[in-house]
Order: structure tokens, then C-alpha cells, then sequence
């Protein structure tokens, strides 16, 4: 075999990497996956009660966590086993039980506020991450239930601990359907 | 015309004869009564009454919060004693009820007023009226007719069709009713007609039912009113509004619409019976004829009941239990409910009170549920020429994309594609819970959404203050510079 062959052959196959590599180059800079669409999608599947569980401020922040790979998908117990399975699906991954270290699962909740006990300080008002209560310094404070996530963020700042959770009205229905059954 | 014009469906054996054996008895009015809030609508009305007031016979106890409900009256005199959850026909068997004691004086509410010249009554005010009588289907659905009326006028439906096919298979309080009070149903048309200033009407009778053609036809040629009575082929389920449609006219109800949207109105005789009395006599819907079956009790009937007693009596006023029945079903034995006790209350939707004994049920109810062997037979019965083999397939993955592409939500829940199934697969119930699952998924979708727009406005609310904070902030430091060398230098300049 002569040497013009083999450095022919060199060629071709430099000239053939190069070509490639401009083209993957010039792909990867102009063609870049549509992050943006990815969140959005992730962020329809999240239940939206912005409880922060996941130890992110909110479901949107999560949901770019997962996008760009910071985040597993099991860190999110209001939405449950049903909440992986959908991101996995979406993700093309392999669905996997909700990470105990984030809390669990407890099903549809919402806070209610015993009016009785609360001394109006207004502290839980800011907390409420959907503006779901109403109240003043000095008034009675109560909970939209048909707004409230169940997130537990009001528990905390009441100094009286007169926030509870009560199951939603629908799950209520639904659990005790499931007693009579 | 008069064809069986939807695909399919099922010749069922029917057990009708030996309830009409008897004529319809009334039933005396109970010690109390227990009135579902939810009718059977599948909404709930708000008690309008408190607990412990008096009620005379008619007086309005509860006002619906949307339109899906009807108004109800005190069915009794007496005094309401509780408004708790008790045990309902309603999916689930519990639900809001008002107790109320009869005081057995049958005190009738001033307020009610009979409406002797509906014909010079203006239709709007009619449908108003009917609202406040609280009319609602009594087919079945406890629909309130107030808001299929008020539907119907608004798409311009002037074909009224009136539904007597009654095919569930032991179900014949709609025949008992059309053959004793054949004339209130042919008012009742008139009256309808009238409220929806219809062209034509149609009384659509299964051809298994002779006598109540013969009463209708009488009536109508007595009353002078234009109202065809048409005979049709008995085949399940001939009754469901949708197939009753396309038998009669030939045309099909789109998905997810109303007949109201190919001009047709459909409402069940025994509510334009209801319609009837309420204009002769002031009567609001507070009784309705049902039909007291089965094998497990000793004589069964036809009876005409408030609404809200318990079925225990109206089990008394057939004769009482035979035997130890199996089931005690709410409804037929195709689309009914089993009951959870026999404590619980008629309901205006309550056509049915089916004691069935292991003879009386169809294998499926009792059989042990087998794989599904895809043979098709389900598929080849289903009156809304749906795929079930497929729709279950979806059910049990839990594919949501799936049940809808296959049709769930045209599944009219008719119980055909359960009778025919060789593994005794209780599909029909299965698909009831898939579509509750559809619609709770679809309510957390929209609270989700809604959570997550109130979070955003929230965001962008407190972005907004800061950057007004800052703003203001961002002055007075600047004032405060200008100032400098002043003896009134802010402290906190001072250290920048």
C-alpha cells in the first residue's frame, strides 16, 4: 500500500470529523432544547400548593430544578405517587417511590383557622403563599378554603397554634365513601 | 320512524306484569320524612328553613345553589327535626338530609296557587314558575325541568318529545301512571308545549305496553291536543334519552351535547303528569308514583309516596318483605344503585325499589369477575357504539388519554355491555368510577391552575412593593446628599 493511500485516507477522515464537528457545533449553539417549554410542562404537572417541601421557593423554581437536571422527580408529597408517575412519564424515566427525607403523601388538606383562639396578630397573612387568608392586626383571621393548598406554611408563624389541618371538603366526602364501602 | 334506530341494545325478559297486577295504592304520609338534599341530580339544595321550624305541606324547605337542582318543599306538615348526613340513594350512600316530623294535620302552604290558565300564561313566567315548584325529572335523572325548559328556549328546541318507553326490565311506574292518570299527562304536554312554544310533541311508548297507548291515545283525542302517540320496539335501553331521540327523529345527539342542540326537548311523562297536577291543583312535586318489585316482597305494586319516606314503608305497603332478600336496589336492576339500608328516603329520581332475591339477579351481580378474553360481545350490544373491551383496557391502566379517546364520556351507562360480558366484568361500574376520576383530576387541574395564578400575582405584587420601597428609598438618600454639609446630615449618610 503506498503512502498516498494512507494519507488520503487521513484526510477523508479529518476532513469527515471536521465537517461533523462544525455541523454539531453550529447545531448545538442555534438548535438548543426549549428549556423554557420543558418547565412549563413540568410545572403543569406539579399540584401548585407552593409548600416549598421539595426545599424550593415554589413549584415553578422546582420544576426548572428538574429541568435542568438539579432535581429528582420524587421530592414532591402533596402531589404524590401520581405526580411521579406523570413527570416520569413526560421525563421518559423510570418512576420511583416519593423520597421519604421530603415528608409524605397525606392527601387533599386544607388549614382552618379555630377563630375562637386566634388573637388576630396577622402574622400568618404574609405567610399564605395564594393570598388564601383574610384577616387584619386585631380581627379574626379565617381561610378561604376553596383557595388554600394545604400547604402548611401558616403553621409556623402563629404564636397561638390555632391553624390546623382539616381534610378538603371533597377528599372528606371521598374518605368517607370509602368508609361505607 | 318508530324503528330501533340506535345500534344494538338488548331484548330483556321483563318482570313488569306482576306489579301492575294491582292498581296503584297511595301510601299514608309517614311518621317523618328524610329529604335528600340531592334529589339525585347529583347537586345539592340549600336548606332555606332552620332546624326546629314549623312546615306546612309545600312550603319550600331548601333553594338549589345552582341550576342542576330543583326546589324542595316540605312534603309533610310538621316540624323540621335535623338536618344532618344519613344514608341516601345518592352514589356513595351518604348525603345531606332534612328530617321532618309529620304532624299528620296535612296543613297546606297559602302560598300555593294552581295555574288554571297556563295558555295565557307568557312562557318565561311559566318555566319561572315551574322553577318554584320544583318540578324535576321524574325519569330518573331529578333534573330540574325549570332549566331543561329554560335550554331549550334559549337553542330554539321546539320538538317536545315525551319519553314512556320505561324499558328496564322491571321497572312500570310510568305505564301504571299513564294508564290511571292518562289525562294529566296529556295536559302536561299541552302545558309544555306551551312553555316552549313547540310545533309538535310526541308521546313515545314501548309497544310492550298496550294499555298505557290505548289510555294516552283516549286522552288525547278527549283533550283535543295535538300530540302524536307513537308505538316502539321494546329494546333496552329504548328509555335513555339519547337512543329515544334517534329512534324517534332519526337524528343523533352530538357527544357531550344536548338534545336541545338538534331541536329536540325530552322530558319523561310522568313529569309532564307532575306539570299537570301542579297546574290543577298548586300541588309543588312532593309525591310521585313508584314501583315496589322483586321477588322478595309479598305483593308488588305500584304506589304513589311523598317524597322522602322511608322505603321501609313503602316495602309495608306492598306487603312487606317475602323472604330475606339479597339486595334491596334503587332503581332497575340495569342502572340502579344498591341500597344501603332501607331507612333512607324516596327521592324524586327514585323510579324503583327493587327487592331482589339471588333468583331476581343476573349472574354478573353474584359471579366472581374473570379476565377479559376480548371477545367482542361487548362492543356488538353497546347502544353508543362504543368499543368497552377498549374503554376497560384504559379503565384498569388508569390511561386518561385513553378513556377519552375510546369515548368514555359518550357512555350513557346503560349496563348492556355488563349483561352480555362471559367473565362477568362489571364494566358499566367500572367506567362510573373512571369517570369520576376524569372529573376530580380535571377540579385539581383547575385549582392547580388557579392556585398557581394567585401565587404569580402574588410574586408579582411584593416585586412591585419592594421596587416601590426602593424607590422611595433611593430619594430620600439622594435628598439627603444634596443636603450634606448641613448640620441636618441624616446619621446614615454620614457612614456611606
Amino acid at each position: 500500500m503506498s503512502i498516498e493511500v494512507v494519507l488520503v485516507a487521513c484526510a477523508v477522515a479529518f476532513a469527515l470529523a471536521l465537517a461533523l464537528g462544525l455541523a454539531l457545533g453550529w447545531a448545538a449553539s442555534r438548535l438548543t432544547p426549549a428549556t423554557g417549554r420543558l418547565v412549563e410542562q413540568i410545572d403543569a404537572l406539579l399540584p401548585q400548593t407552593q409548600c416549598g417541601q421539595c426545599l424550593y421557593p415554589g413549584c415553578r423554581p422546582y420544576a426548572a430544578a428538574i429541568a435542568n437536571g438539579e432535581a429528582d422527580i420524587n421530592r414532591c408529597p402533596p402531589g404524590g405517587e401520581a405526580t411521579v408517575r406523570a413527570l416520569a412519564a413526560l421525563l421518559d424515566r423510570e418512576a420511583q417511590p416519593l423520597d421519604p427525607q421530603y415528608g409524605a403523601s397525606k392527601g387533599a388538606v386544607v388549614a382552618w383557622i379555630d377563630e375562637e383562639r386566634c388573637i388576630g396578630c396577622a402574622r400568618c397573612l404574609p405567610a399564605c403563599p395564594v393570598d388564601a387568608i383574610v384577616g387584619a392586626a386585631r380581627y379574626t383571621h379565617t381561610v378561604i378554603s376553596a383557595q388554600c393548598t394545604g400547604c402548611e406554611l401558616c403553621l409556623p408563624p402563629c404564636p397561638v397554634d390555632c391553624i390546623v389541618l382539616r381534610p378538603a371538603p371533597a377528599a372528606s366526602w371521598r374518605a368517607s365513601l370509602h368508609r361505607a364501602a | 320512524m318508530a324503528r330501533n334506530d340506535f345500534p344494538a341494545g338488548l331484548v330483556l325478559d321483563a318482570h313488569k306484569a306482576q306489579a301492575l297486577r294491582e292498581p296503584v295504592v297511595e301510601v299514608p304520609p309517614p311518621r317523618y320524612v328524610a329529604l335528600a338534599l340531592d334529589q339525585g341530580s347529583g347537586s345539592e339544595a340549600e336548606p332555606v328553613v332552620p332546624v326546629g321550624a314549623s312546615v306546612r305541606l309545600g312550603t319550600i324547605v331548601a333553594r338549589p345553589s345552582d341550576p342542576f337542582a330543583a326546589v324542595l318543599h316540605a312534603p309533610v306538615s310538621g316540624r323540621v327535626a335535623a338536618i344532618e348526613v344519613r344514608e341516601t340513594a345518592a352514589a356513595g350512600g351518604l348525603g345531606r338530609c332534612m328530617v321532618i316530623e309529620n304532624d299528620g294535620g296535612d296543613t297546606r302552604d297559602e302560598a300555593l296557587q294552581p295555574c288554571l290558565d297556563y295558555a295565557a300564561t307568557p312562557p318565561d313566567e311559566l318555566i319561572a314558575r315551574l322553577r318554584e315548584a320544583g318540578i324535576a325529572g321524574l325519569g330518573g335523572a331529578a333534573f330540574p325541568t325549570a332549566t331543561k325548559l329554560a335550554t331549550a328556549r334559549e337553542r330554539d328546541a321546539r320538538r317536545l318529545l315525551l319519553n314512556g318507553a320505561e324499558c328496564e326490565p322491571w321497572i312500570c311506574c310510568d305505564d301504571a301512571l299513564m294508564r290511571s292518570s292518562a289525562g294529566d299527562v296529556v295536559l302536561g304536554a299541552k302545558i309544555l308545549m306551551h312553555a316552549l312554544a313547540a310545533e309538535s310533541c310526541v308521546i313515545a311508548i314501548e309497544d310492550d305496553k298496550p294499555e298505557a297507548i290505548a289510555a294516552v291515545g283516549t286522552a288525547a283525542r278527549d283533550l283535543g291536543a295535538s300530540v302524536t302517540v307513537t308505538a316502539i320496539p321494546a329494546v333496552y335501553p329504548q328509555g335513555a334519552e339519547r337512543q329515544l331521540v334517534t329512534t324517534i327523529f332519526g337524528d343523533e345527539v352530538p357527544a357531550r351535547g344536548l338534545p336541545a342542540d338538534i331541536g329536540v326537548t325530552c322530558q319523561n311523562v310522568s313529569t309532564a303528569a307532575a306539570v299537570a297536577r301542579w297546574a290543577r291543583t298548586g300541588e309543588p312535586c312532593t309525591s310521585r308514583v313508584v314501583t315496589v318489585t322483586g321477588s322478595g316482597v309479598a305483593r308488588p305494586r305500584n304506589v304513589l309516596a311523598r317524597i322522602g319516606t322511608p322505603l321501609s314503608a313503602l316495602i309495608e305497603a306492598a306487603g312487606g318483605y317475602r323472604g330475606e332478600p339479597l339486595r334491596l336496589i334503587t332503581g332497575g336492576n340495569m342502572t340502579g344503585r344498591a341500597a344501603p339500608s332501607d331507612e333512607l328516603g324516596l327521592t324524586k329520581a327514585m323510579n324503583c325499589v327493587l327487592a331482589a332475591t339471588f333468583a331476581d339477579l343476573d349472574a354478573r351481580l353474584v359471579a366472581q369477575e374473570l379476565p377479559c378474553i376480548r371477545c367482542g360481545d361487548c362492543a356488538t350490544v353497546c347502544p353508543a357504539a362504543l368499543l368497552p373491551q377498549q374503554l376497560h383496557r384504559a379503565a384498569l391502566a388508569g390511561d386518561a388519554a385513553g378513556l377519552l379517546r375510546f369515548g368514555i364520556w359518550d357512555c350513557i351507562d346503560c349496563g348492556c355491555c355488563d349483561f352480555v360480558c362471559p367473565s362477568q366484568i362489571p364494566l358499566a361500574w367500572r367506567f362510573r368510577e373512571a369517570r369520576r376520576d376524569l372529573r376530580a383530576q380535571e377540579a385539581a387541574a383547575e385549582k392547580a391552575a388557579a392556585a398557581r395564578e394567585r401565587f404569580e400575582r402574588r410574586e408579582r405584587r411584593l416585586q412591585d412593593a419592594a421596587a416601590a420601597e426602593q424607590c422611595v428609598l433611593d430619594a430620600v438618600r439622594q435628598q439627603a446628599r444634596a443636603n450634606a454639609g448641613t448640620p441636618a446630615t441624616p446619621p446614615t449618610d454620614r457612614a456611606e
